[in-house]
């Protein structure tokens, strides 16, 4: 027998989070993510870590900055709604060269909008997480064994480059049971934190945590070098993707999340029906794998992006394929889950164009 | 249902809350995982917990794992009337359909698939066992997805220690269910 458990996303993400050494969560309730909670109430105190529902998720994502501040790693989560409460939290702890991991589990917005998946946060999540020149890395996993990897990956991530990390699922993955199997996690030691703010004793110069700068000489500098020193190695170094059958295809499907799992049905319907359909799955969103999609748009004829919104990653797809070839969209949105049969219907159509 | 040959099962149970849906697709993914098959459970979630329809779409596959929903399940266990009617015009065609025939009263046209009605409410009241695991007895015996021992073992591994009490009258609703003759 394996040693296989059947989880929950948003539990194995929560379990992944303690696993790595993460001892302070801070929420707010809001479905579909509320499993992360209960599962944090309940494990946090036994794993001698300190779990709060806090009385909004602006007080939350705050808790989340002090923690950070002081050099612990802190998870927080919530879903679209209350993500966007957050949002300038995110934008200071950025500001304050702070790590953290924030998980979106995406419902429909916007507004209230609904409790079904969607990935309508696209753009919120990769372009303007707070206000500010400022980005985080985004994650996008697309099974409950791959939300665990990718919460470990997202703590060694955010420490080593002192940022905040987003993992966005949705209500699916976040609902979705499958197995998980947490003997494959790759745990690392947190880095020594000499820059936190947790009391120097007299031994050392005081730290400081800060994100104002009255000078702008000095904000620009700041900025500019957290560009150098952290963004452009991010976009350097931390592009993941997936792909397959790619080159020279007639159509490549692209699509990130829950939805990836459905466009691998489609492009193999496509191939029974004999056409060159070929798979791009942007891991990171945020870097964007441009840099390959540009270099597949080369020798592949057509892009169809397929995600659960009105088409939000497609300007990225356009600007990496250079408007050297066409890219189609195909999307449900407000809660509905597509389909392979959509996907692969989408595809044939533009095709036949 | 042509046995041995789909490599993959998607199976949608459906009924009120409250009738144990959830527990279906949980054991139904747990069984195909303790086998060592790829398997997904979504659940329905939100409202539906605190009553009305619930539904869960489980996917167990031999092979790759694709998407973990689908438009036309090989299987529906369709567990009350409302439920009956939303999904039984989407059962792929050579699917099957397992019908808790105590609380509905139709019975599907559909030529295309195979059909099974079992009074599994009433049978639960006569036997004093647990209604969704007759059901579940009826649907491995009628496609042949898992053995009856096969899914006993995972019955008894998934059950904590605080509830091993309860097997032996989850091991009666499930041959309650495998056992029952079919009828139209």
């Amino acid at each position: 027998m394996s040693e296989m458990v059947l989880m929950k996303g948003n539990e194995a993400m929560s379990e992944a989070a303690i696993k790595c050494g993460c001892r302070y969560y801070f929420g707010y309730p809001i479905t579909p993510q509320n499993e992360i909670a209960e599962y944090m109430a309940a494990r946090m105190p036994q794993a001698g870590g300190f779990s709060l529902q806090a009385e909004s998720e602006i007080a939350a994502i705050n808790m989340v900055l002090g923690a950070s501040a002081a050099g612990a790693r802190v998870f927080t989560s919530s879903s679209s709604p209350g993500i966007s409460l957050k949002t300038e939290g995110i934008s200071y702890i950025a500001g304050s060269d702070l790590p953290c991991v924030i998980a979106n589990v995406q419902r429909g917005g916007p507004g209230l909008g609904g409790i079904q998946p969607a990935q309508s946060d696209y753009h919120q999540a990769t372009k303007a997480m707070g206000h500010g020149d400022m980005r985080l890395i985004v994650l996008a996993p697309n099974s409950v064994q791959e939300i665990a990897e990718h919460t470990v990956l997202a703590f060694d991530l955010a420490d080593l480059y002192r940022t905040p990390v987003m993992i966005l699922t949705d209500g699916a993955l976040g609902q979705m049971m499958e197995p998980v199997d947490f003997g494959k996690l790759k745990i690392n030691k947190p880095p020594e934190k000499t820059w936190a703010a947790a009391g120097h004793s007299d031994k050392r110069p005081p730290n400081i945590i800060n994100s104002l700068y009255l000078d702008p000489k000095d904000l620009e500098a700041a900025v500019l070098e957290r560009y150098k020193n952290k963004y452009n190695i991010i976009d350097e170094k931390e592009v993941r993707y997936e792909e397959f059958d790619t080159e020279d295809a007639d159509i490549v499907i692209v699509s990130y999340g829950i939805v990836s799992r459905i466009a691998k049905v489609a492009v193999n319907m496509l191939k029974d029906k004999g056409v060159k359909a070929g798979y791009f799955r942007p891991v990171t969103l945020s870097p964007f794998p441009s840099g390959r999609l540009g270099e597949i748009a080369e020798t592949a004829k057509r892009f169809l992006v397929s995600e659960l919104n009105m088409g939000q990653m497609t300007d990225d797809v356009r600007l990496a394929a250079g408007c050297k070839k066409p890219v189609d969209f195909f999307g449900r949105t407000g809660g509905i889950i597509t389909t392979p049969e959509e996907i692969y219907n989408a595809a044939a159509k533009v095709l036949e164009e | 249902m042509p046995e041995n040959k789909i490599k993959t099962y998607s199976i949608i149970a459906a009924g009120f809350g409250g009738q144990g849906v959830q527990f279906i697709g949980k054991q139904l993914a747990l069984t195909g995982m303790y086998l060592d098959k790829k398997v997904s459970c979504i659940p329905s979630y939100g409202a539906e917990m605190r009553g009305g329809t619930s539904n869960c779409t489980v996917i167990i596959s031999d092979g790759d794992m694709g998407s973990p929903v689908t438009d036309n399940p090989d299987i529906l266990i369709a567990m009350n009337l409302p439920s009956y009617l939303k999904f039984h015009k989407t059962i792929a065609k050579d699917g099957c359909l397992i019908c808790n025939s105590s609380l509905v009263s139709e019975k599907s046209e559909r030529e295309d698939i195979n059909k099974y009605y079992i009074p599994a409410t009433d049978l639960s009241y006569e036997h004093n066992v647990p209604m969704n695991v007759i059901m579940l007895g009826k649907l491995i015996s009628a496609t042949g997805i898992f053995t009856f021992d096969e899914f006993a073992a995972s019955l008894e591994k998934s059950l904590p220690e605080s509830k091993k009490r309860l097997l032996d009258m989850n091991i009666k609703a499930l041959k309650l269910g495998f056992d029952y003759a079919d009828s139209e």
